[in-house]
This record gives C-alpha cells, sequence and structure tokens, in this order.
C-alpha cells in the first residue's frame, strides 16, 4: 500500500507540536470569551426583564390599596431566614399566589428561589 | 472425480488447510487476537458496543480471507488499488462495488468518512453542554488536556513514523473514538485498525489509567476541594451554543467542519426542543446502526499483513503515552485554575479534560469522593469532559489541515 506523508525533522515536529497545541488552546480561549460575553448578555436581559415585570405590577396596584399599604403600620414580622421577604396580596388567595408564581419562575426558566415578588394583586 | 478426490480437493480448499500455507499463519495469530477482543468486549466489558464489534470483524476477515479472494468478506488488495495514486482504480468506488465482500461495501462509510460524522450527531444530542456553558473555563481545561495528542505526536516522530502517522497516532490522546478514526481514514488509512483498538481499549481503561496520576499530581487538600453550585442556564443560551460554537469554530479552522457541524447539529436537535423526534432517532437508532457498522468495518482493517509489525506496538505504547500525557496536561492546567481561582477550582476536573465522556468524569467525581465523601464533582468534571470532545475535533482539525494535503 502506497503510505502517505514525509518525515519530519525533529525541529520540524516540535514546531507542528507546539503550534497545534497553540491553536487548540487559543481557539478555546477565544470560544470560552464568546460564551462568557453571551452568558452576561443573558443574565442582564433575565434580570431586566425581572425588574420590568417587578416594576408593572407596582404600578398596576391601586391607588386604594397603595394608600392603605401606606397607612397600615408596618407590621415587624420576622423572615425566616434565607427569605427574599414577604409577596403582598391583594385579593388573591395564596394558592392562586403560589400558582401565579410558579407559572412566571416556568417562563422565565428561572428557579423559583432566584426570583422576588413584591406584590401580587388580581386586576377587576 | 471420484468421491476421494472430491473429499481432498475440498480438504485442500478449506480454511484450516489453508492456515499452514503462504501466509495462513498470520490470519492464525489475528483470529487469535480477535477472540482475546471478544474476551475483553465481553467478559471484561471494555466499551463492550464497538469492541464486540471491532473483533467480529476482525475474525469475519481474516476467517474469511483463509478461503481464498473470492471467499474474503475484506479485502485489503482492493483497498491498496484505491489508495494508489495514479492507479487504474484509484478512488472508485464503483470498483469496490463490483469487486468487493459484504464488509468492503460497510467500509466505504468509514472511507468517505460518514460514520464518524454520524456518530457525532449522535453524540451531540446525547450530551448536555449545560456545565461547560454555566462554567466557560472549562474549555481552558479541555484545551490543556490536548497534550498527550501533541507529546505522542512528536514521539512519533521521534519513532521514525512520517507527519500523517505520527498525527493519527497522536489523535489516540483526545480519547475520542470517531475523532482518531475520522483522522487516521483520512491521514494514515493503513494504522486504522491498530489506531482504532489503541484508542477503544485506552478508553476502556480510564479507570485504572487515570486515577494514580491524579493522586500523584495533587495533594490531599487539592483534591477535597468543594466547589460553588453552578449557576442554572436558560433554554435560550443551550439553543445559542451549538450555533456559535459551530460558527466559530468551523470559520477558525475549515476542517473542523465535519466532526464540529455534525456534533452541534446533533446537540441542536436536542436543544432546540422542536425537533424531539429527530433528537430521538440520532440518539438511539441511528448510534446503534451507525456503531454496528463502523465497529465490524473497522474491525475488519486488522488483516495480518497490516497488523503483525512492529508498528503496531509502538502505537500501542504511543496511545498509552498520549492518554497519560491528557491527563497530566488537564491536571496541571487545573492545579493552577486552583492557585488562580484562591482554591476554589478542584484540580481534578481537569483530567476530566480528555473528552472520553461521561467515563473521565465519572473518574473525577470517584476520586474526589475518596477524599471528601461529600463532595459531588460530577457536574463540574462534565464541563471540562463536553469542553475535551470540542478540544480534540479542533486537534483533529489542525492535524488534517497541516498534513491532509
Amino acid at each position: 500500500m502506497e503510505v502517505k506523508g514525509e518525515m519530519l525533522s525533529t525541529g520540524v515536529a516540535l514546531v507542528n507540536a507546539v503550534l497545534g497545541y497553540a491553536v487548540v488552546f487559543i481557539g478555546l480561549a477565544l470560544l470560552m470569551t464568546l460564551i462568557i460575553i453571551v452568558g452576561k448578555i443573558m443574565v442582564a436581559r433575565t434580570k431586566k426583564s425581572i425588574d420590568k415585570a417587578a416594576a408593572t405590577l407596582a404600578a398596576t396596584a391601586s391607588p386604594a390599596a397603595q394608600s392603605v399599604q401606606a397607612a397600615a403600620p408596618q407590621a415587624e414580622k420576622k423572615l425566616a431566614p434565607g427569605s427574599a421577604g414577604e409577596v403582598k396580596l391583594y385579593d388573591t388567595d395564596p394558592r392562586d399566589a403560589a400558582l401565579i408564581m410558579a407559572i412566571v419562575a416556568d417562563k422565565l426558566q428561572k428557579p423559583l428561589n432566584e426570583l422576588r415578588f413584591v406584590s401580587i394583586k388580581e386586576v377587576k | 472425480m471420484n468421491i476421494l478426490e472430491s473429499l481432498g480437493k475440498l480438504v485442500q480448499e478449506s480454511g484450516f488447510a489453508m492456515m499452514f500455507t503462504g501466509d495462513g499463519w498470520k490470519n492464525l495469530v489475528m483470529i487469535i487476537i480477535a477472540c482475546v477482543l471478544l474476551y475483553l468486549g465481553i467478559k471484561k466489558q471494555y466499551e463492550p458496543l464497538l469492541m464486540v464489534g471491532i473483533a467480529m470483524g476482525c475474525l469475519l476477515a481474516n476467517v474469511s480471507a483463509l478461503g481464498g479472494f473470492s471467499e474474503a468478506l475484506y479485502h485489503q488488495e482492493l483497498w491498496d488499488e484505491f489508495l494508489t495514486e495514479g492507479g487504474a482504480h484509484y478512488h472508485s468506488y464503483g470498483y469496490i462495488l463490483a469487486n468487493g465482500g459484504l464488509i468492503d461495501i460497510l467500509y466505504m462509510g468509514v472511507k468517505a468518512g460518514l460514520y464518524p460524522c454520524l456518530i457525532f450527531i449522535g453524540i451531540g444530542a446525547m450530551t448536555d453542554f449545560g456545565p461547560l456553558i454555566s462554567n466557560p473555563k472549562s474549555l481552558l481545561l479541555g484545551a490543556a488536556a490536548q497534550f498527550g495528542v501533541f507529546f505522542a505526536f512528536f514521539g512519533a516522530t521521534l519513532l521514525g513514523f512520517n507527519g500523517n502517522e505520527a498525527a493519527s497516532i497522536g489523535i489516540i490522546g483526545g480519547a475520542d473514538g470517531p475523532t482518531a478514526i475520522l483522522t487516521t481514514t483520512k491521514l494514515a488509512p493503513h494504522l486504522l485498525g491498530p489506531i482504532a483498538v489503541a484508542a477503544y481499549s485506552y478508553m476502556a481503561l480510564i479507570p485504572m489509567i487515570q486515577p494514580p496520576l491524579m493522586k500523584a499530581l495533587t495533594t490531599k487538600e487539592e483534591r477535597s476541594v468543594k466547589m460553588e453550585q453552578l449557576r442554572v442556564v436558560s433554554k435560550t443560551e443551550k439553543i445559542l451554543f451549538p450555533i456559535i460554537v459551530t460558527i466559530f469554530v468551523v470559520l477558525l479552522l475549515p476542517s473542523t467542519a465535519p466532526l464540529i457541524g455534525c456534533l452541534m447539529f446533533g446537540n441542536l436537535l436536542k436543544e432546540s426542543g422542536v425537533t424531539e423526534r429527530l433528537s430521538d432517532v440520532a440518539q438511539n437508532a441511528l448510534m446503534n446502526i451507525v456503531t454496528l457498522f463502523l465497529g465490524i468495518s473497522v474491525g475488519a482493517t486488522m488483516v495480518g499483513s497490516n497488523f503483525l509489525s512492529l508498528q503496531t506496538i509502538y502505537i500501542v505504547v504511543l496511545g498509552l503515552i498520549a492518554f497519560s500525557f491528557s491527563t497530566i496536561g488537564g491536571l496541571l492546567v487545573g492545579k493552577l485554575m486552583y492557585k488562580l481561582s484562591g482554591g476554589k477550582i478542584n484540580p481534578l476536573i481537569g483530567s476530566a479534560g480528555v473528552s472520553a465522556v461521561p467515563m473521565a468524569a465519572r473518574v473525577s467525581q470517584k476520586v474526589g469522593q475518596q477524599e471528601n465523601p461529600s463532595n459531588f464533582l460530577l457536574m463540574h468534571a462534565m464541563g471540562p469532559n463536553v469542553a475535551g470532545v470540542i478540544g480534540s475535533a479542533i486537534a483533529a482539525g489542525f492535524l488534517m489541515s497541516v498534513f491532509g494535503g
């Protein structure tokens, strides 16, 4: 059988070996940079959409509810360790609130423990 | 013709008689080697899905060769003519179809580089790149673990192999069977049998090769490091990943297109969420069918005239060196990352940069748990592990680009 290829001197072989390893390293390092950048963009976008959703929720709360909320004395409840706070529910029972939170987490593709719900209000 | 003459002719033309005439003894030795490989595949379960096929291919090629040219299932002579530049049948698949046996026809898929690429579609469809996307630094470990490829390449040139042969031997260190087969088919097809056997044997031996090196090169304190939980990767990132990798890597090294393209295509089928049926076929039916054809046709190239040589012994030794130095490369960069991160990265995940998925990652997990039973390194090691698949494809692309002519 005809054998393809030519003999390499030690120097040429060494240069090829070093060059090959460098190409793999540089190629994957550049790919790493690209993935880090895309990752940062995606994380920032997700954060932005969460902030936007929270702001929309706050804005849709009725003025009456807001005034009641402002007038009511702030209860100094002790929160469970690791809690992100308390969700304020307006005309919403806890079961519906739990469902809504689960749906939002699913739609945003984020685990529930990474989201913070400020309030949930039924729009009538 | 009387009955005695008929019986005499039958005995003379039988494979048993041919075993002891001319080069028949070489086929006999190969039959014994095939039986040893069958034992390793079935009893010891060394990569059985491919090893059993390779061993059976070797057995069939050598047994049928004893029956003469017309009875053989695989004809090395035809493939020699196929590869002779300027010859009447240079690169003539029609000539192979007209004159070849069953395995010759199956082997056309190897020769055309079809099977390794189809297997890569299946691997892509089975791989979760999530751990790599959530910790992109894993890519550096995948790159570091290609050290053995280039170390063995250099060693092979010192032992008298030419550039194409050395490149094919070096790629054993990538610990990626399909990549090794594709590279060897393109660069040094006469070495395909021993390289495929060495690659798959060492992949099966990873749980024995890696732990001593991992323990020798790391301290107890390093091995006990518990790594932080990985961030959750969104669906969009998982869909974007194969597209970005394909565009970037193929533009960087066009010779990686068959491997990276197929790997990422398979992964896109899995992650897109709209091609579940295709993803299922790629992971199961396609993968199984191609594995079957690949094993038997690669095994058939192990004919006595090619396999029984000093070169085979060199390849087996260099393959072990390639695997060991790939592990060492990954571990050393893992140690560097441990230092630079202030002890947050466990260097054991570096050894998983050799792309034997998921075996190498499991070894990292196992060695880590020996030091600290509550340590779970598997998901952290999967990052470098899948990065190794991309790394070995880039290494193969480089070698094919330089030596493929």
